[in-house]
């Protein structure tokens, strides 16, 4: 159950996409996020699927784990895909019962609309799968500097941000550690009626939280002892640098965008 | 036959079909006698807390079996009876990080509740575990969260004593303690051992530890099992323990350096009493 959470999951690789500077790939995610509103018909759509195909090849990451990343949001799918079946307005119905009734135009509103929502996750998903945290924190930290100058924590939600990211994983863990510890002392998460199962999960977490917290006060010591005092005169060990597989991406992107948009408005395809 | 718990072909598979796919367990095959403290020792990565979550049903085989007393604890429906893991009683690696009541004996209470035992019968458990791990009385109606951190692991553990398992499984129950702290929670499993003769499993990557109060010993090396046998059977093949990177006690060091040197000593001494008796009895051997 809890193997299924892949947010912020990152799997480290060398491909193109994973050089990419994270800053480039959080414009192109938007771009492509605007891009995948303004697309239209089949043509639009099926473009814009061959570029994430695209992407996911480059990236080396194997299609089965962002079709995993999918699983999660499975059923927004079908309860939009089922809304649109039978709830869309047409002249002309193919079948028809009381309220419900299914048109031709609303079975292709539906698949669009799963269509967009699928590689709306999937290219998001990609952006987690082939970007460190820490990468995509520091990118979004870059992308974020001119609020600075309006007095906007930047650089403190930014770390925490990171250190959210940073700790789902260790607290994923430590949650099964804890109910298999439970279960060892014969906890029954399984049985009984709804508030009996909600005062089963009490011994879950209590351990839980307080585990929080103390790693919470070790990090903030830890941070302390090394003399983190924010984002004044603070800096990188890593400087971000857009290079060639950047502008390579871009102008890949931005074409293929374009010609989304165009055919998508312009055309209606 | 008084084998308590069994294996056999026992396999485990993390992560199926994933990239991290990792075979934990590889067709081990395990006996745990009746009544015998069995240490259990492996690097970290071994399969050894996988094993020990395969005896109390936590974890499912992807192959093989566990048997307990002789029967099968997986139906062939594939479900485990809660009844096993009051049988088999389970103590994680830093236990106390699992204390949730309000006070120290309400914790200690949660597995004989769950066992749905009268409040007469869980009274008596819990002022009866108190007293094996060594925790005074008057502590009982105090929060756990006020005590220090090897008394915490104390209550954790008075938690699982209080099922009275015919088989309890201790997961590195000395980690992070003090010298002083780790011979007090040893003691306390030898003293539950010697009052109720249970099985104990004793999982550790201290040598000395488990030297000391273990009959016989298991070594996890890379899934499989490395060796099984008496601690004086184990450490006779010091040098091969060595080469799979695990440790043996400092005083068998000292034997096998002595070998090398060209004194003919028995190498499978593992306490300085057996060392100091073997060095004596060579030093009379050779006055003749």
């Amino acid at each position: 159950m809890l193997n299924d959470i892949t947010i912020g999951q990152f799997f480290p690789g060398n491909s193109p996409v994973h050089r990419c500077d994270p800053r480039v790939k959080l414009v192109i995610e938007i771009a492509m996020i605007v891009t995948l509103f303004l697309a239209k018909g089949l043509v639009s759509y099926g473009l814009l699927a061959l570029y994430l195909f695209a992407v996911i090849k480059i990236s080396d990451i194997p299609a089965k784990m962002v079709v995993r990343g999918l699983k999660p949001v499975l059923f927004i799918i079908i309860f939009t895909a089922v809304l649109n079946i039978f709830y869309t307005p047409a002249d002309h119905y193919l079948w028809e019962w009381k309220f419900l009734h299914i048109s031709a135009a609303g079975l292709w509103v539906a698949f669009f609309m799963v269509v967009r929502i699928m590689l709306l996750i999937a290219g998001t998903t990609m952006l987690t799968y082939t970007t460190s945290p820490i990468e995509l924190t520091d990118g979004l930290e870059s992308l974020l500097g001119p609020l600075k100058r309006f007095h906007f924590p930047v650089h403190e939600l930014s770390m925490m941000m990171s250190i959210a990211l940073r700790f789902i994983p260790t607290l994923i863990e430590e949650t099964e550690k804890i109910i298999s510890a439970q279960k060892a002392r014969g906890a029954d998460f399984d049985s009984g009626n709804l508030l009996q199962r909600i005062r089963a999960m009490i011994p879950i977490l209590v351990p839980l939280f307080i585990s929080a917290f103390r790693r919470a006060d070790e990090l903030a010591t830890a941070m302390e002892c090394r003399l983190y005092r924010g984002d004044v005169g603070r800096t990188r060990m890593k400087q971000l640098r857009v290079s060639t597989v950047d502008y390579q991406a871009i102008a890949f992107s931005g074409v293929l965008f374009a010609a989304v948009i165009i055919l998508g408005r312009g055309f209606g395809l | 036959m008084s084998y308590i718990l069994e294996t056999r072909g026992l396999t485990h598979v993390y992560g199926a079909g994933t990239p991290f796919e990792r075979k934990a367990l590889d067709a081990v095959d395990v006996a745990v006698n009746k009544g015998e403290i069995l240490g259990v020792i492996g690097h970290t990565g071994s399969g050894k807390s996988t094993l020990i979550q395969h005896f109390n049903g936590l974890l499912k085989p992807t192959s093989g079996e566990v048997l307990l007393d002789g029967q099968p604890i997986w139906t062939p429906e594939g479900k485990c009876p809660r009844a096993v893991r009051f049988r088999v009683g389970l103590v994680f690696q830093y236990p106390e990080y699992q204390l949730f009541e309000e006070t120290i004996a309400k914790d200690i209470a949660f597995g004989p509740r769950n066992m749905g035992l009268s409040q007469a019968e869980i009274d008596e458990r819990v002022a009866e575990s108190m007293r094996l791990v060594g925790l005074s009385e008057e502590l009982a109606g105090q929060s756990p969260f006020a005590l220090s951190g090897g008394q915490k692991r104390r209550v954790a553990i008075a938690g699982v004593i209080a099922m009275r398992p015919d088989v309890l499984i201790l997961d590195e129950p000395t980690a992070g303690l003090d010298p002083a702290g780790r011979d007090e929670i040893l003691n306390e499993i030898e003293a539950y051992h010697r009052e109720t003769g249970a099985t104990v499993l004793i999982v550790s990557h201290s040598m000395e530890d488990i030297a000391r109060v273990a009959d016989r010993l298991l070594v996890m090396s890379d899934a499989h099992v490395f060796a099984c046998g008496t601690p004086r059977e184990v450490f006779a093949r010091g040098e091969e323990i060595i080469s799979i990177g695990l440790d043996i006690p400092e005083i068998t060091k000292v034997i096998l350096e002595l070998r090398r040197r060209g004194f003919d000593l028995d190498p499978s001494i593992y306490t300085v009493e057996q060392a100091v008796a073997a060095l004596r009895a060579y030093k009379e051997g050779h006055k003749c």
